[in-house]
C-alpha cells in the first residue's frame, strides 16, 4: 500500500468531477468509472500503477477534447449559416 | 502591459433542451444545469493567453446577474482570470436587464479600473442579443473589433481578423479597444478540479448597478415567450399519382 495512492485518488477525483458534464449522464459515468478502478484494485506493483495512472491521465485529456468538440460542433450548427452546417 | 476586462454571463447550459414556462413569461430555469456562456469562455481564454504571453498584466472578469452568477465568475477565475466583479441584479430586474445596461456597467468599470482591452463573447446563447460589445465601445468612444477569429497585438494597436459573410476581414485598431470573440478564436481550456479549488481563494467583489451609477429599472415588459412551431408529421404515399393529387390539393402544382 501507499505507492502512488495519492496519484490514484487525485485521478479518480478529477474523472469524477469531469463526469458531471458527461453526455450520457453523471450516474452512467460514475458507475463505469468505479468499475474501471475496481478492476485494477488488486494491483500492487508501483510501476504498473504508474502506467495505469498515465493511461488515466490520457483518458482525462480525451474527455476534455470530447467536451470541447461537442460544444464547438453544437454551436457551429446552431449559429452558422453555411450551406452544409452538419459538417465541421 | 495591458489591463484586460472580460464580460461573462451565466446561461442555461448549451446542451439543455429549453422549455417554456406554463405562464409563457419566460423559460424554465429552476433545477436546470447552467454554465458559462460558451462565447464568453472563448473571450476568457483569449485574455488568459494574452496574460501567458505577457501582453496582459491583470485580467478582471465582470458578471451582471443573479447571485448564482458567481459560479460563472468562479469558472472564469479557474481558467486563469485574476479577480472578479459581480454586479448583483435581483431576479425582478434581471428578467428585463438589457444589453445597454450591461454595456453601461462595463464601460463604467472599464474607466474605474483603467482598462486597456475589453473582451466579451459576441453574444450570449440565451438571448442572442449580440449588442454588448458594440454599445460598450460606443459608450466609451473606443474602437471596436467584433467577431474576432484571430488577435495579434502590435505595440499600442491590435490586429484582428474578423469573421464576416463569406470570408475574413483584417483590421487594425488602437488601444484601448473593445473586442468580441467569435467561435473560431480559440479552443477554451477546461476548468480542472485543482484550478477550481484554487479559484475559490481569488477575490470576487460584489457591487450593485447603483454603485456604478447605472439605472437598471425595467422599461419594458415581457408579454409572451413561445416555443418555435413544431414541424408537422409527414406521411408516406403509395404511388406517384397520389403524390401528384396531394400536391395539387395543397396548391403546390
Amino acid at each position: 500500500m501507499g505507492a502512488g495512492r495519492r496519484d490514484v485518488i487525485a485521478l479518480y477525483k478529477t474523472l469524477l468531477h469531469m463526469g458531471r458534464d458527461y453526455p450520457q449522464g453523471y450516474d452512467f459515468f460514475r458507475s463505469r468509472l468505479k468499475k474501471a478502478f475496481q478492476r485494477n484494485s488488486d494491483i500492487s506493483d508501483p510501476e504498473q500503477i504508474q502506467s495505469l495512472v498515465k493511461r488515466g491521465e490520457f483518458v482525462v485529456k480525451e474527455i476534455e477534447a470530447l467536451y470541447m468538440l461537442k460544444k464547438y460542433r453544437t454551436l457551429k450548427n446552431r449559429y452558422s449559416t453555411e450551406e452544409n452546417p452538419s459538417k465541421s | 502591459m495591458a489591463r484586460v476586462l472580460v464580460g461573462v454571463k451565466r446561461v442555461i447550459d448549451y446542451a439543455v433542451k429549453i422549455r417554456v414556462k406554463p405562464d409563457k413569461l419566460g423559460v424554465v430555469t429552476d433545477g436546470v444545469k447552467h454554465g458559462l456562456n460558451p462565447f464568453d469562455e472563448i473571450a476568457v481564454e483569449e485574455a488568459v493567453r494574452m496574460k501567458e504571453k505577457k501582453i496582459a498584466s491583470e485580467i478582471i472578469a465582470v458578471s451582471c446577474g443573479l447571485p448564482q452568477a458567481q459560479e460563472s465568475l468562479r469558472t472564469a477565475l479557474a481558467m486563469g482570470v485574476d479577480r472578479g466583479i459581480h454586479v448583483e441584479v435581483p431576479q425582478t430586474q434581471y428578467d428585463t436587464l438589457q444589453p445597454l445596461h450591461v454595456s453601461k456597467i462595463l464601460a463604467k468599470i472599464a474607466q474605474d479600473e483603467k482598462i486597456d482591452v475589453i473582451i466579451v463573447g459576441k453574444q450570449a446563447i440565451d438571448d442572442d442579443s449580440n449588442q454588448t460589445a458594440q454599445m460598450t465601445a460606443a459608450l466609451l468612444n473606443w474602437p471596436q473589433a467584433t467577431f474576432a477569429s484571430e488577435i495579434t497585438v502590435e505595440g499600442n494597436a491590435i490586429v484582428v481578423k474578423r469573421e464576416i459573410d463569406g470570408g475574413l476581414e483584417t483590421i487594425k485598431v488602437k488601444l484601448p479597444a473593445v473586442i468580441s470573440a467569435d467561435l473560431r478564436l480559440n479552443e477554451p481550456r477546461y476548468a480542472t478540479l485543482p484550478n477550481i479549488m484554487k479559484a475559490k481563494k481569488k477575490p470576487i467583489k460584489k457591487i450593485t448597478a447603483a454603485d456604478v451609477g447605472v439605472d437598471i429599472a425595467p422599461r419594458q415588459q415581457v408579454l409572451s415567450v413561445e416555443d418555435p412551431p413544431t414541424r408537422q408529421a409527414g406521411s408516406v404515399l403509395p404511388d406517384v399519382d397520389t403524390l401528384i393529387s396531394k400536391l395539387k390539393e395543397k396548391g403546390h402544382l
